[in-house]
């Protein structure tokens, strides 16, 4: 158990480690796309770390996509600097992309998968591209098929296969020239939440097995949480909160990383946030956010010796994302004595909980 | 029927048939190429270039807006050019390509238009050029239509060669006009409409099949 704590905070913090700046797959530098007047990308600067996987998270509309489009060179920007393994590609041409875009795997929302073609046939296309000789092609084509545990479709067409089969077919084609990056474009987005969970799986078992560098784009937080070591929220064309995954469910700093965040964390039930009064009330309502150590402590039971007096737990919950505990707890506290409501909260700002006061309510349950 | 009829409808079947398949063969081999280069040059294309989309539908409009029977009279001098002659089976196959070409490019620049532009990305982003993409994506995923446009192509070229009888050519149509209408041979006015709906519908028949079998989009 020591040996998890420590390994994962080797991931949470930052500082830890660092690998030196030729271990980058990728490096944006002050990054800009317009279409017309509107700014798609708007000076964004980005590192992604050789066999890290970085989730980029917005909204539709954020401008993920023209953002990953501008890795391999389908989407040129109008600024800024594009490096891929060291290399600065946002000037080069189609011709000298194409070598490029080989290092570079993708996989899409919607699969595109040829339909005329069988399902090794498509694994194998990337290699075909390359110019390698048939035999070699198929074999690599059998070897990626049995990764992603779909050997017995090799000759099937796309059109006979489920969405999540039709992916895992999409992950192997990406993986066929051996990339040293893999762009996920929103590759989950179309899937049921089981199947999901399957791509996911795959692709952190990729990450693992291969030390493939993985730079995803989601709307979903649950994406996030599953697979990424370190996440970038976007807006309107700017990265506005960035950081190891669990720090940033922790602690969000952006409205937009929490609205993003609100299906996935625990809330203040509607029903109850609707009956919060600003004025002192019978109860108050306190919202606390704890992380990492602390959330492993037995916090509530020090809080019930520590501060005599009354509280309740309305809702809440802990996650543990990459390893690391992640907790938001509503408390509910008895009015009329404001010196204990007091004492409370310096107790748990004194062990390093967030508290905020969310308001006051007549009755809580 | 008499056997010299029976033996002029015969040989009429035959002017038909190879003036339908030199033809339609003419019309696939330079019009598919150039359905390909309408969608390549547009807006957005593989290889946009407005100004080559503009002329090249330009041209393929002027011809398609000239009525057949115009277009047999007024390519004379290039049947004559290209075939040595201006009469006869073989010089009107020159026409009917001329005419069927845009016609078949129209319609194949349709079905490849179809192509999702997702396949497209996806060839680009495995490092596929232009001649991969059309290789492996736009021609094969449009291929289906590809087939059934041509089915069409055929059968609308059996009808237009029916006026190819106008610069003596031959075939079913002139059999029709010359024999069942102006000399009031009922009996050749029936087989020959007879054969062309067995022609027309073995087209067809062989087109739909050949287009169930391609068709892999389940």
């Amino acid at each position: 158990m020591n040996q998890h704590i420590t390994a994962s905070q080797a991931i949470a913090d930052p500082n830890h480690a660092r690998p030196d700046a030729s271990q980058d797959v990728v490096r944006l530098v002050d990054l800009k796309r317009h279409f017309g007047a509107t700014p798609a990308i708007d000076g964004i600067s980005l590192t992604v770390r050789k066999g890290e996987i970085l989730g980029i998270i917005g909204r539709s509309g954020a401008g993920k996509s023209t953002l990953i489009r501008c890795l391999n060179g389908l989407e040129r920007p109008d600024s800024g600097e594009v490096f891929i393994e060291g290399r600065e590609i946002s000037q080069l041409g189609e011709r000298d992309l194409q070598p490029l875009r080989r290092r570079i795997g993708m996989i899409f929302q919607h699969f595109n998968l040829l339909s005329a073609k069988t399902v090794e046939d498509n694994v194998a296309l990337p290699l075909k591209i390359e110019g390698r000789p048939k035999a070699e092609r198929l074999a690599r084509a059998a070897e990626l098929l049995e990764l992603v545990a779909l050997s017995e479709k090799a000759r099937a067409y796309p059109a006979s296969l489920s969405g999540g089969q039709k992916q895992r077919v999409g992950i192997a084609r990406a993986l066929a020239a051996r990339p040293a990056l893999l762009l996920s474009d929103e590759a989950t987005s179309a899937l049921d939440p089981e199947t999901t969970r399957s791509i996911l799986a795959l692709l952190k078992d990729i990450n693992r097995q291969l030390g493939l560098t993985i730079l995803l784009i989601t709307h979903e937080m649950e994406v996030i949480r599953s697979i990424a070591d370190r996440v970038a929220v976007i807006d309107a064309g700017r990265i506005v909160e960035e950081g190891p995954v669990w720090s940033v469910f922790a602690d969000p700093q952006s409205d937009i990383t929490k609205s993003l965040l609100g299906g996935i964390r625990p809330q203040l039930p509607a029903e109850l946030a609707a009956r919060l009064l600003p004025a002192s009330g019978a109860e108050t309502i306190l919202r606390i956010d704890v992380a990492g150590e602390v959330a492993r402590g037995p916090l509530l039971s020090d809080l019930a010796t520590s501060v005599p007096g009354a509280f309740r737990l309305v809702h809440g919950g802990i996650d543990h994302i990459q390893q690391q505990p992640v907790g938001t707890l509503f408390l509910s506290v008895p009015g009329g004595d404001a010196s204990h409501l007091a004492e409370i909260i310096t107790f748990l700002k004194a062990r390093q909980a967030r508290v905020e006061v969310l308001g006051h309510v007549a009755n809580p349950v | 029927m008499s056997p010299i009829l029976f033996e002029l409808l015969l040989r009429s079947i035959w002017e038909t048939v190879l003036m339908t398949s030199a033809s339609g063969l003419i019309s696939l081999v330079f019009g598919l190429p150039l359905g390909l280069a309408l969608i390549s040059t547009e807006r957005g294309g593989i290889a946009e270039n407005l100004w080559v989309n503009r002329v090249l539908g330009a041209i393929i409009n002027g011809f398609r807006s000239v009525p057949f029977i115009i277009l047999l009279v007024a390519l004379i001098p290039l049947t004559r050019l290209i075939v040595g002659t201006s009469i006869g089976t073989w010089a009107a196959i020159v026409p009917l390509s001329i005419a069927a070409t845009p016609y078949y490019a129209r319609i194949a620049e349709v079905s490849l238009r179809e192509v999702d532009h997702g396949l497209i990305e996806a060839a680009r982003a495995m490092g596929g050029n232009r001649w991969t993409i059309i290789g492996e994506v736009l021609v094969p995923e449009a291929l289906p239509g590809i087939v059934a446009g041509f089915t069409v192509t055929l059968v609308t070229l059996i009808g237009a060669s029916a006026m190819a009888g106008a610069i003596g050519a031959g075939g079913l149509g002139d059999l029709a006009i010359r024999y069942g209408y102006q000399r009031f041979e009922t009996s050749v006015m029936v087989a020959v409409v007879i054969v062309l709906i067995i022609l027309v519908c073995g087209i067809q028949w062989a087109g739909d099949r050949l287009v169930a079998r391609l068709d892999r989009r389940g």
